[in-house]
């Protein structure tokens, strides 16, 4: 573990009422992966994710995105000291709920990245009506909105709204893409949809991805890389590489070896539960052997 | 025939309108009701018709005034509750200031401005400014406390500024709330107003008022409360045709959507 593109070092956060998030935590993602967090409810995903995205800040350790430091423990928000570092990532993110703004248009909404995302910004208003506009129309088409960018956010389904908030986290080809449960409130149908949409989406644009998920088949189809985690305080227990050729299909899905990456997954997070308050010791350990019981899986679907 | 529900209602308000003043003109004339006390419709309709010359430049003193209390007003109170809604402790370190001012009686300010500005049109400006700002306050600062994190993370994200969070999502988010506070607002105005002129002025349609009362001249009293009632009701109506122009999302107009 060095200096990776996403890399949080030895991070601890601890919420204003004394809570205990995330302990010792030290994670790396290499720039172009795809790599899924899973782990029980209240495990700390969705803080590793906000840490990420520099919207809160660790009480203990380091969080650098891109070169850059996001966030030490004692550092003021906004930055303002490291003007020197490499500048700020361009991220996408996409949240269990759409959180379209209910006064915009669906186009609208999916612009707003453009509008205040440089380099996009300083030509907002010169293109919004002509290349953004085409640019947010295209995204929409791919991911089956065509037609809907003058609808209001209550006009539309949830399954709907989900695939505009992937297009809003995609508009400014993010270099990283944050993804938290995202297709978490949607149907068996509609979320596996857009599972092939969204593999599609990375396979054309390699951003780097970290996606939160409850979903073990879900993290299977679409990671490179799952990271299991220990429930709170979270520690990350184990990181399974997921070697499925790709595009990866929902006949493969099926297949014996992606059934058992799922249970095995499955049983880890059911030990994980069971034990979670394990001693600090045994869980820097498990931090440091990450991928040592990944290489049986490495198998390829036929 | 069928009529719309839209239409329905129209036709029931006007005829509830009609009915209140048959009803008044009718008791009136059935219990002999002497016009010192109770002056009928009709009475009254004939005074604004007669006095309409004398009446109409102290109808528009009172509307000009009340219009520019109100724009003053509700500046103030856009300004003050952006300031105070933005931050969570300087909403709840100010709070009990504004609720201590807007208790005050505006009744006894309107002296103090006379001491200050002389009587005239400017106490009864800043009288019904002062009287206005208050519920737009309030309503700023709630509507921009309230608005959901989730909503300002999509932002954040993106590193933008607080400025921009503001100006894309606090301010939006805010408008249903700034114009139901509006439809508060203009009709607090027209009382601030006529307060200020009842109390110091020689113009507008409190002192006309005032004059034909020490006068017992009812229904030119009651003329000055037609005229006020009937500005009011105009000023509301245009302040919540422009909330529907602007706040169509948050009442899910359809045909809003289609423009």
């Amino acid at each position: 573990m060095g200096n990776a593109y996403i890399q949080l070092s030895d991070v601890m956060l601890r919420y204003g009422g004394g809570t205990i998030a995330l302990d010792h935590t030290t994670l790396g993602i290499d720039e172009g992966d795809f790599v899924a967090l899973v782990g029980p409810s209240g495990c700390g995903k969705s803080t590793i994710l906000k840490l990420v995205a520099g919207l809160l800040r660790p009480s203990a350790g380091a969080v650098i995105a891109g070169g850059r430091e996001v966030g030490a423990a004692g550092t003021l928000p906004g930055g303002g000291a490291h003007a020197s570092q490499a500048p700020r990532l361009r991220i996408g993110l996409a949240f269990q709920n759409p959180t379209m703004l209910p006064w915009l248009t669906i186009r609208d909404n999916v612009m707003i990245p453009l509008k205040i995302v440089e380099p996009f910004r300083r030509h907002f208003g010169k293109k919004k009506h002509g290349e953004y506009k085409d640019r947010v129309e295209a995204l929409l088409a791919q991911v089956g909105l065509k037609g809907f960018g003058d609808k209001r956010p209550w006009q539309l389904s949830g399954g709907m709204l989900q695939r505009a908030s992937l297009c809003r986290a995609l508009v400014h080809d993010p270099e990283l893409l944050l993804l938290d449960e995202p297709f978490g409130a949607l149907d068996q149908f509609t979320r596996e949809e857009l599972w092939d949409i969204m593999q599609t989406l990375w396979m054309d644009r390699r951003p780097t991805v970290l996606l939160v998920t409850h979903d073990l088949r879900e993290s299977a189809y679409l990671a490179n890389r799952i990271c299991v985690m220990s429930s709170r305080p979270g520690r990350i227990l184990e990181t399974r590489e997921v070697g499925f050729v790709r595009p990866r299909t929902l006949e493969s899905s099926y297949a014996p070896e992606f059934a058992t990456l799922v249970q095995q997954l499955r049983m880890r997070i059911a030990d994980a539960r069971r034990d979670g308050d394990a001693t600090p010791a045994a869980a820097a350990m498990a931090t440091a052997t990450t991928t040592a019981t990944a290489a049986s899986l490495e198998e390829v679907v036929a | 025939m069928i009529l719309s529900p839209r239409t329905r209602q129209r036709l029931l308000s006007a005829g509830a309108l009609i009915g209140f003043f048959l009803l008044w003109e009718l008791a009136c004339l059935a219990f002999g009701v002497s016009d010192l006390i109770l002056p009928r419709p009709s009475q009254i309709a004939n005074v604004l018709i007669d006095k309409m010359s004398l009446l109409w430049p102290h109808a528009a003193q009172t509307l000009y005034t009340t219009f520019a209390g109100f724009v003053l007003g509700v500046l103030a109170g856009i300004v003050i509750g952006v300031g105070i809604g933005s931050s969570r402790l300087a909403y709840d370190v100010t709070y009990p200031l504004l609720v201590g001012f807007s208790s005050i009686p505006k009744v006894a300010v309107v002296p103090l401005f006379v001491v200050w500005f002389g009587a005239g049109t400017v106490p009864a400006i800043l009288t019904s400014m002062v009287i206005s700002i208050f519920p737009v306050v309030v309503n700023v600062a709630t509507g921009l406390a309230s608005t959901e994190p989730e909503l300002e993370d999509v932002l954040r994200v993106l590193g933008a500024r607080k400025r921009d969070i503001l100006w894309n999502v606090g301010l939006p988010r805010t408008l249903p709330y700034l114009f139901a506070s509006l439809k508060i607002a203009i009709t607090l105005s027209f009382v601030g107003t006529v307060l200020a002129e009842t109390v110091a002025s020689n113009k507008g349609i409190g002192t006309v008022m005032m004059i034909a009362s020490g006068n017992f001249d009812v229904p030119m009293v009651f003329a000055g409360l037609f005229l006020l009632a009937a500005m009011g009701v105009a000023l509301y109506a245009v302040s919540s045709l422009v909330e529907q122009r602007m706040t169509g999302w948050a009442q899910r107009k359809t045909d809003m959507a289609m423009a």
